[in-house]
């Protein structure tokens, strides 16, 4: 996303990303960029938590417009409600891995979406 | 508490699963930037997530470097929003609330505000984990970049999974 950023901005579009891993986002060095100690899948905020997601978008979105050089991270203020217990499982390596294979197949979250793609196309 | 060191986590963890090492790129040069010309108020804006957001009736990511992109109208209800991408680990509260990882609502929650000018017609996913730095630089930026001139943002939302 970091590499993205940059193209964007080099040719004029202001960019904001809205970063949950930390060491990531650094290593990319994008333009501007928010940080929150979240799990990952977690940009928009907490499950089921619209006042969070609402105030962590406005914060986002009041850094990219004061923000003033390039290479910032800002840490905004937000807290996970569940305490830190998410960190131990993100990095349990003996945690089983039941993902799709990684190949040129479709991974439909629901079948029904797979039908129903299909016949948008006539597939 | 410390930041997790994902780097290395997701390294190791490929490792054991038999992938190749994803490499990220590392950036050490200053980032460049684009000045905002007027206000956010009276700014356009779009998101782009690497999330593997799809509409129902779209057709899903695959997982080895799916280099395409989806047009999510900035209208679409959050339950006709999918998600379909590598690391499947980090998708099952998105499953349930779309805008834990594609932040649709509060974005048209800004804009219904005037906290933003606008919402583009269309917002874009991608799946991210492409393993090829040139494929990102020659296929995923440059297609992206176009999506979003063509949607005439000013600023685009960029949530990475």
């Amino acid at each position: 996303m970091c590499l993205i950023a940059r193209y964007l901005e080099e040719r004029g579009i202001a960019t904001i990303v809205v970063g949950t891993a930390l060491d990531i986002v650094k290593f990319g060095a994008p333009p501007r960029a928010v940080f929150f100690d979240f799990p990952l899948g977690h940009g928009g905020g907490p499950l089921f938590a619209p006042e969070q997601q609402l105030a962590i978008a406005r914060e986002a979105m009041s850094v990219l417009e004061n923000l003033s050089e390039p290479g910032q991270i800002v840490n905004l203020n937000q807290t996970w409600p569940e305490g830190d217990a998410w960190k131990s499982a993100a990095t349990d390596e003996s945690a089983d891995d039941v993902r799709s294979p990684r190949d040129t197949t479709p991974r439909y979250q629901l079948e029904e979406d797979q039908r129903l793609a299909e016949a948008a196309t006539g597939g | 508490m410390n930041t997790v060191e994902y780097m290395r986590t997701i390294r190791e963890k490929y490792s054991k699963m038999g992938y190749a090492p994803y490499g990220w790129h590392e950036a050490t040069d200053t980032p460049p930037w684009a000045r905002l010309a007027k206000p956010l108020s009276e700014c356009r804006v779009g998101m782009m997530t690497t999330a593997g957001t799809y509409v129902a009736g779209q057709e899903a990511y695959f997982y080895k470097d799916d280099t395409s992109h989806r047009l999510i109208p900035s209208d679409t209800p959050v339950e006709n929003l999918r998600f379909s991408h590598l690391t499947e680990n980090y998708l099952p509260d998105a499953r349930r609330d779309p805008n834990c990882a594609f932040p649709i609502e509060p974005l048209r929650k800004l804009a219904d505000e005037g906290v933003i000018g606008g919402l583009a017609e269309n917002f874009f996913s991608c799946m991210g984990a492409v393993y090829s730095k040139r494929r990102v630089d020659e296929e995923v930026a440059p297609t992206i970049y176009e999506a979003f001139a063509a949607e005439g943002v000013d600023v685009a939302y960029l949530v990475p999974l």
